[in-house]
C-alpha cells in the first residue's frame, strides 16, 4: 500500500467519518469538511502532470488476491490523470458549490457527502487502476452510488423512478462489461490492461475478439448514456443540481469514455470498432441535440445537450482509430486530440451550466422555461456565466467550445479521405451529421440562453422573488466559465501538458520513444472550411431558432407511443407482469400438478436417456424358471392393484391395498426371505390398520363416496412411470458386469460377524450404520406424530391443549 | 371409550394367557435374530403387538398402569443403546459401530455365543417398541 493506494480509497476512508461530523459538528455545515479532501487530492495529482509530460508513467502494485491475479495495480499515465484532475478538480467546485445549495437545516447532509465521497473514490479508482477486475469492481461503485444521489430525495416518486431506471441501465451494462473483461482475461490470460495491450495481436486474432469488444462497448456506452441507452440520464435529473453537475455531466458519463479510451490500443484496429463507436456517437449527437430542443425544463435541455455532447467526444474517439492505419499520422490523430480537448471542455461548460441552473432554481423556485423570463437584470452574474457557458456549448468564439468544434469538424472532414472500412462511400455522412447535429445545439443554447435571461420577467409564475444568489454559490461556476474563457485564448497551456499525454496512452505504439503528438492548438486558421461550417451553424442557427414556432410541428411526427422511455417501461412492466404470469401459470398451488412435473421430468429425462444413449437390452440368460406359485401370486397380486385403481369406495381400496401387501410378503417366502416376510407381514397389518383409523375419522362433509374420475394426462403419466421403471429394471438386470457383493456377506457371515442369519448380521454388523439411522428415522416419525397430535397450534398462534 | 360395559370375558382371559406367549415368541425372535429368521425389529414389532392386544381387551388406563412407562423413553434408550455400542468400539480403537463375539461356558447355558451385535440389536428392539407404542397411544389418545 503505497500513498497512491491511499489516495484512491481516501474518500472511502473519509466517508467514515462524515456521519459523525455530520452529527456532532452541526454548527458548520459539513460540506466545509469534504471539501478539504477534493483539494488535497487535486494538490497531490497536479504535480505529477510533469511526469506524464515528459512521457513517464508512474505503476505501483498492491496485490490484493494474487491467486487470481486480481491485483490493485495503481497506473498513471497522461490519460488517467487529466481524468483524475477533472474528478478532483471538478469536485471541488461541486462540493464548495453544495455547500451554498443544500441547506444545513432542511436535508440530511450526513447521507448526501457519504454518497459523494463514495462516489469520488470510486470514479478515481475507475480511471487509476490497471487491473480490469478492480477497474470493474470500482465502476460497479459508481453505478451505486449514483443511483443512492439521483434517489436522494427519496421522498419522491420521480427521484425513485430515476435512481432505479438508471442502476438498472448502467448496471446490466456494467455486467456485459464485466463479461468483455472475462473473454479478454480468457485471451490473454491476465487481467491487466498493460499486459493486453502488449498481446494486441493475439487479440486481434482470437475468436472471442468480436464479443469481448462488443460486451465492453455496451458497459461504455450505458455509462455515456449513448443511443439508445441515453434514457437513463434526463431521468436522473430528479437528482440534486450539484450531483447533476458533477455525476451526469462531468465525469460519471465519461467514465464509458474512458474505457474506450483506454481500449482503444487493443480494439481500434479492427473495422468494427471503427463504425460502431463513431457512427453510435455521431448518432447519438444527433439526435440528443434535436430532442434537447423540444426540452422546457432547463435541466432536460441539459441533460439531453450532455448526451448529445458525449455522443460528438465518442465518435471523435472512433474516428481517430484510423490514425493506427497508417504511417503519417498528424493528419488523423487530430481527432483523438479534439477528443480529449473537448472532454475538458465539455466538463468546464457544462458544470458552469448545471450550476448556473441550479442556481435559477434556488432563487426563482422553477427550472421551467415557460415560466421564466427577464432574469437577465435581476441576476446578472448568473446571466453571464450562462451566456459564456452556452456560448462555448454552441461553439462560438471567443470560448473554448469554439476551439473544439473547430477540430471535430477537421477531423470529421478528414475521415472522409480515410481510404479504408468503405469509408469512400458513405464517408460524406460524417461532417453533414456533425454539422447538423451542431446546428441544433446552437438552436437549444439559444433558447437556454434566451428563453431564461430575455423576455419578460413573470414574478407571478414564479414560487420566490427573483434575486443573485449568494456569492459562495457564484463562485463555482464563475471559476469553470473563467477556464471557459482562458482555454480559448491559452488553449496551449493543456496541450502539452494534458493533450499530449493523454493521446500517447490512446495511440500507445505509433510513435517512437522520442517523437511527441503536434498538438498545437490554433485559433485562426485562415478562412478554412471548417470556419464556414460554423459560419453556416451561426445562420441557420439564428433562424432556426427565430422561426421555432414555425417548425415545432415536427417534433408532434414523432408518435409518443414510439419512445425509447415508453419501450423501457414497457419492458419493465412486461417482464413483471410476464414473469408473474409465467409463475402463476405452473406455480398452481396444487400438489397433484407438482407431482405431475416431477413424474413427467422423470419419464423425459429417464426415457430420454434411453433413446440417446440406447441403454436397452434384454436378455434371458441367467433368468430362473417361473414356477406356479409365482404366477399365481402374480395374478393375484395384479388384481389387488387393479381392484385398489379401480375401487369404488376407499374400504375396497384400503383392503385390496392389504391384499397387495400380504401378496408380497407371501413372494418374499417363495423367494426364501423369511426376515422380510415376517416384517412385511406384520408392518402391513399395521400400516392397515392405520389407513383404517384414517378412514374413519375423515371429515363428514366430503363423505359422498366418489370413484375417482379418469384423467387422460394422469394416465398416460402413470403409464409411462411404469414403462420406463419395468424398462430400467429389465435393462438393469440384464447388463450384470460385475459379480455381486453377496457371496462375500454369505461366506464370512459366521466367521467375521458370529451369526448363520445373513440378513440380520448384515443389519447390525455389516451394515450396522444404515441401520442406526433408520431407527433414528422411527423415532424421529414416532416423535413427529406425538408432537402433531399433542400439540396442536389453533390459529391464532396459541398452543392448545 | 365406551360409557357402556360389555363383558369381554373370553377375550380377556384369552388375551391373558396368549399375549404372554406373543411376548416369549418375540423374545425368541429377538434373541435367535442372529443365527435363525428374527431380529430386533420384528421381535419389537411382535412385542408391541402383545401390548396392543391388552390394549384391545381392556383400556389404556388398564394398559398403563400394568406398564407405567412412557414410550418415547424407551426408544430414546434404544437409541442411545444403538449409539454407546457404536462409541463403545472407541475404547478399543476400533471403528465406529466394530462388533465382535465370542463363545462363552455360561452356568445354565452352557456353550454360548455372545454378540455385542445383539447389544446393538437391543437397542433396534427398544426403539422399535417405544415408537410403535408411541404412535398407537397418541392416536388412541386422541379422541
Amino acid at each position: 500500500m503505497q500513498l497512491l493506494h491511499f489516495a484512491i480509497l481516501s474518500p472511502f476512508l473519509f466517508a467514515f467519518i462524515i456521519p459523525f461530523l455530520a452529527k456532532y459538528a452541526k454548527r458548520v455545515h459539513t460540506g466545509w469538511f469534504v471539501l478539504v479532501l477534493p483539494v488535497l487530492l487535486f494538490i497531490y495529482f497536479l504535480p505529477m502532470i510533469r511526469m506524464t509530460q515528459s512521457g513517464e508513467t508512474l505503476r505501483s502494485v498492491f496485490e490484493w488476491i494474487p491467486s487470481l491475479g486480481i491485483n490493485f495495480t495503481v497506473y498513471i499515465d497522461g490519460l488517467g490523470l487529466l481524468f483524475a484532475l477533472l474528478i478532483t478538480g471538478i469536485g471541488s467546485l461541486v462540493t464548495l458549490y453544495s455547500i451554498y445549495y443544500l441547506s444545513k437545516e432542511k436535508e440530511q447532509l450526513g447521507p448526501f457527502y457519504v454518497y459523494l465521497l463514495m462516489f469520488m473514490g470510486a470514479m478515481l479508482g475507475v480511471v487509476l487502476v490497471d487491473n480490469v477486475m478492480v477497474l470493474y469492481m470500482f465502476w460497479e461503485l459508481t453505478s451505486l452510488s449514483s443511483f443512492l444521489l439521483i434517489g436522494y430525495w427519496y421522498k419522491r416518486e420521480k427521484s425513485r423512478y430515476g435512481a432505479a431506471k438508471s442502476l438498472l441501465i448502467t448496471v446490466s451494462g456494467g455486467l456485459c462489461m464485466l463479461g468483455g473483461f472475462i473473454l479478454l482475461y480468457l485471451i490473454t490470460d491476465s487481467f491487466s490492461i498493460r499486459e493486453m495491450i502488449h498481446q494486441v495481436q493475439l487479440i486481434a486474432g482470437h475468436d472471442l475478439f468480436i464479443p469481448a469488444m462488443i460486451l465492453i462497448l455496451l458497459g461504455a456506452f450505458t455509462k455515456s448514456a449513448q443511443f439508445p441507452f441515453y434514457i437513463w440520464l434526463p431521468d436522473a435529473m430528479e437528482a440534486p443540481t450539484p450531483v447533476s453537475a458533477y455525476l451526469h455531466s462531468a465525469t460519471m458519463v465519461k467514465a464509458g469514455i474512458y474505457v474506450i479510451a483506454r481500449f482503444s490500443p487493443i480494439f481500434a484496429f479492427s473495422a468494427q470498432w471503427f463504425w460502431i463507436v463513431s457512427l453510435v456517437g455521431l448518432f447519438t449527437m444527433v439526435w440528443g441535440s434535436f430532442h434537447a430542443v423540444k426540452q422546457t425544463d432547463l435541466k432536460s435541455i441539459l441533460a439531453f445537450s450532455t448526451v448529445s455532447q458525449l455522443g460528438m467526444i465518442i465518435s471523435m474517439l472512433g474516428v481517430s482509430a484510423a490514425a493506427l492505419h497508417y504511417g503519417h499520422t498528424e493528419y488523423y490523430t487530430v481527432a483523438a486530440m479534439a477528443a480529449i480537448f473537448h472532454l475538458i471542455n465539455h466538463a468546464t461548460f457544462k458544470g458552469s451550466l448545471f450550476m448556473a441552473v441550479g442556481i435559477i432554481d434556488h432563487e426563482t423556485g422553477t427550472r421551467d422555461v415557460r415560466k421564466l423570463g427577464g432574469l437577465m437584470a435581476i441576476m446578472p452574474i448568473t446571466f453571464t456565466i450562462s451566456l459564456i457557458g452556452t456560448f462555448s456549448m454552441a461553439g462560438l468564439p471567443p470560448f473554448n467550445g469554439f476551439l473544439s468544434k473547430e477540430m471535430f469538424f477537421t477531423s470529421m472532414l478528414r475521415i472522409t479521405h480515410f481510404d479504408l472500412f468503405n469509408v469512400q462511400t458513405w464517408g460524406m455522412l460524417f461532417p453533414v451529421f456533425a454539422w447538423i447535429g451542431s446546428v441544433f445545439t446552437f438552436i437549444y443554447s439559444m433558447k437556454l440562453l434566451f428563453k431564461t435571461f430575455r423576455g419578460s420577467y413573470q414574478p407571478e409564475q414564479l414560487e420566490k422573488q427573483a434575486h443573485e444568489a449568494p456569492i459562495g454559490m457564484l463562485v463555482s461556476p464563475v471559476i469553470l466559465v473563467a477556464l471557459a474563457v482562458s482555454l480559448f485564448f491559452f488553449p496551449n497551456i493543456l496541450s502539452y501538458s494534458l493533450i499530449e499525454p493523454a493521446m500517447n496512452s490512446i495511440y500507445p505504439t505509433l510513435l517512437d520513444s522520442h517523437e511527441k503528438f503536434h498538438v498545437h492548438i490554433s485559433q485562426w486558421h485562415g478562412p478554412t472550411t471548417e470556419l464556414k461550417m460554423t459560419a453556416g451553424i451561426v445562420v441557420l442557427g439564428t433562424l432556426g431558432y427565430m422561426a421555432m414556432n414555425k417548425w415545432k410541428g415536427i417534433y408532434k411526427l414523432f408518435p409518443s407511443k414510439l419512445t425509447l422511455n415508453r419501450l423501457y417501461d414497457k419492458l419493465v412492466t412486461l417482464m413483471e407482469k410476464g414473469s408473474y404470469r409465467v409463475t402463476k401459470q405452473y406455480m398452481t398451488g396444487f400438489l397433484r400438478d407438482y407431482l405431475l412435473y416431477i413424474f413427467a421430468g422423470f419419464i423425459i429425462l429417464m426415457g430420454g436417456a434411453f433413446v440417446i444413449k440406447g441403454g436397452f437390452s434384454f436378455t434371458t440368460e441367467g433368468m430362473a424358471k417361473i414356477g406356479v406359485y409365482e404366477i399365481i401370486l402374480t395374478v393375484v397380486m395384479i388384481s389387488a392393484t387393479a381392484a385398489t385403481v379401480f375401487a369404488r369406495s376407499r374400504l375396497t381400496a384400503i383392503i385390496s391395498l392389504g391384499v397387495v401387501g400380504y401378496t408380497l410378503a407371501l413372494f418374499f417366502v417363495i423367494f426364501r426371505a423369511p426376515d422380510l416376510a415376517l416384517t412385511q407381514l406384520v408392518i402391513e397389518t399395521i400400516s392397515v390398520a392405520l389407513f383404517l383409523l384414517c378412514f374413519y375419522h375423515l371429515p363428514k362433509l366430503r363423505l359422498k363416496k366418489k370413484t375417482r374420475t379418469f384423467r387422460l394426462t394422469n394416465f398416460i403419466i402413470a403409464l409411462g412411470v411404469g414403462i420406463i421403471v419395468t424398462l430400467l429394471g429389465i435393462a438393469s438386470s440384464s447388463q450384470r458386469t460385475k459379480d455381486s457383493i453377496s457371496s462375500f456377506f454369505l461366506k464370512h457371515s459366521h466367521d467375521l460377524g458370529g451369526g448363520d442369519n445373513v440378513v440380520n448380521v448384515i443389519l447390525v454388523d455389516f451394515r450396522g450404520f444404515d441401520t442406526m439411522f433408520e431407527i433414528t428415522v422411527l423415532t424421529i416419525a414416532a416423535l413427529g406424530i406425538y408432537s402433531m397430535i399433542k400439540t396442536k397450534v389453533k390459529e391464532e398462534g396459541k398452543s392448545g391443549e | 371409550m365406551n360409557e357402556q360395559k360389555t363383558n369381554d370375558l373370553i377375550l380377556q382371559t384369552v388375551t391373558k394367557l396368549v399375549s404372554f406367549i406373543i411376548l416369549l415368541f418375540s423374545f425368541y425372535l429377538f434373541l435367535s435374530g442372529h443365527n435363525a429368521p428374527g431380529g430386533g425389529f420384528v421381535g419389537g414389532l411382535i412385542t408391541s403387538s402383545s401390548i396392543v392386544l391388552l390394549l384391545l381387551a381392556y383400556d389404556l388406563k388398564t394398559v398403563r398402569s400394568i406398564l407405567p412407562v412412557n414410550f418415547i423413553y424407551i426408544a430414546g434408550a434404544g437409541l442411545l443403546l444403538a449409539v454407546l455400542t457404536g462409541v463403545g468400539s472407541f475404547v478399543f480403537g476400533a471403528p465406529f459401530l466394530t462388533h465382535t463375539f465370542g463363545y462363552f461356558q455360561l452356568p445354565i447355558f452352557g456353550k454360548t455365543e455372545l454378540a455385542t451385535a445383539t447389544i446393538f440389536d437391543l437397542g433396534v428392539y427398544l426403539v422399535v417398541v417405544g415408537i410403535t407404542m408411541t404412535i398407537i397411544q397418541t392416536i388412541g389418545e386422541e379422541e
